[in-house]
């Protein structure tokens, strides 16, 4: 299956960034995550490739501030694809470590020529550990 | 499918005696059906030739824009079909994301660039914007898809029957791999070129020129021919010439290329006026 090239360009991109980045398709299956991002996995993207949208969010349970688990519906990604418009909040999460970690995520949609919806990348930030 | 080369020139139309082999032109490719339907793959200056040979009897012709780079419309104003009145002619190329594709045309066939304005042309013109996706235009399967080059950019697949061309003239496949080219379709336009009987790619840099070029949207001949071996192309003709290649260099450097890399298929640099009987 051809990859458009917005997408292409994109995980080129990512895989010369320094922060963590997921790309996604417009259901949500991970197209790809760059090395930073496979610390926060816990799995290299060669080993894992591809992962469904199922597989992938339940790799790592985020929590708000107070450790009340997230929604799917609440993260940033899933309300860029639904909405087709930027998202960023804050959560946390337990890193391979086992250290609690703080994130800040900026996700946003990807509009391709002519329109095309192509799906969306979200980019982390690690906040204060606590 | 007869495939004829009229421009085979990259960036800037380079006449003269040394490059006389090769040709100067730019893009311009014909592709012709059995039931004589034209297409022609770009419009550099290549296409003046080409308007040339194409009867008065003719009743159509289609003429697919890769993108709007210089080389690519330079000779638009110059193909004879043009000034046809009534002959039924359509334009086919990508637009950008704020301009149509007739607007972005119509900078260049305008004052104070070219006399003719587009809309003045006697033809009975149409313009059509290509996004990715498949389309029929006479006998003719045709198949487009963005590709990695500055600014809108599209390949094409050309399907008659059972045969089939691939046109990617300026593709930088490359561009940020930092080893072998992706499979799985991460690679821009592989699918486009998968298993087809001719591969036309852009091959304009040495690997010595590409460093200072990376992002200028062009391929070294070593990428060109890996990308036509990880689309299983049966024959790759090397396309986009550089200008500052001439005939001697770019003989040189194609059969050091064969003899380096053993490509698993016929790889030849086009030349104008070459002929491929598919």
């Amino acid at each position: 299956m051809q990859r458009e090239v917005e997408i292409i360009l994109m995980r080129q991109l990512a895989s010369y960034l320094a922060m963590p980045i997921f790309i996604v398709d417009p259901e949500g299956n991970l197209l790809f995550y760059n090395e930073p991002a496979e610390a926060l996995l816990g799995c290299r993207f060669e080993e894992t490739g591809e992962l469904p949208a199922a597989h992938w969010a339940n790799l790592f349970t985020p929590t708000d501030s107070e450790g009340a688990p997230l929604a799917p519906d609440d993260l940033p990604l899933v309300v860029a694809l639904r909405t087709r418009h930027p998202a960023h909040r804050d959560f946390w999460i337990v890193g391979l470590d086992g250290k609690r970690r703080h994130l800040k995520l900026t996700a946003f949609p990807l509009v391709g020529q002519a329109g095309r919806f192509l799906g969306a990348v979200s980019f982390f930030w690690e906040g204060d550990t606590r | 499918m007869r495939v004829k080369l009229w421009g085979t020139r990259g960036s800037l139309p380079t006449p003269g005696p040394d490059t006389s082999r090769f040709g100067g032109n730019t893009s311009c490719v014909e592709v012709r059906a059995d039931d004589n339907s034209v297409l022609v793959l770009d419009a550099g200056t290549g296409i003046r030739n080409l308007g040339r040979t194409i009867p008065g009897t003719t009743s159509r012709v289609d003429v697919l824009i890769s993108h709007l780079h210089m080389d690519h419309i330079q000779g638009m104003g110059f193909f004879a079909p043009f000034y046809v009145p009534g002959l039924e002619v359509h334009i086919w190329g990508p637009a950008s994301p704020l301009e149509t594709l007739r607007a972005r045309l119509g900078r260049y066939m305008s004052p104070p660039l070219f006399p003719v304005r587009l809309r003045d042309l006697p033809c009975n013109l149409t313009v059509h914007e290509v996004p990715s996706g498949s389309m029929r235009i006479g006998p003719f399967e045709v198949e487009t898809t963005l590709v990695c080059h500055p600014g809108p950019t599209v390949g094409y697949r050309i399907t008659e029957g059972n045969r089939s061309l691939a046109y990617l003239p300026d593709h930088e496949p490359a561009l940020g791999v930092r080893g072998p080219l992706l499979g799985n379709g991460w690679t821009s336009g592989q699918t486009l070129a998968t298993d087809v009987d001719l591969l036309i790619h852009d091959a304009q840099y040495t690997d010595a020129q590409y460093d200072d070029r990376v992002g200028w949207g062009h391929t070294t001949f070593s990428r060109a021919v890996e990308f036509a071996e990880l689309a299983r192309a049966r024959r790759l003709v090397l396309f986009h010439h550089d200008p500052d290649h001439d005939d001697a260099t770019l003989a040189s450097l194609v059969s050091t290329l064969v003899k380096n890399e053993r490509p698993a298929m016929p790889v030849t640099a086009g030349f104008e006026g070459e002929v491929f009987d598919l």
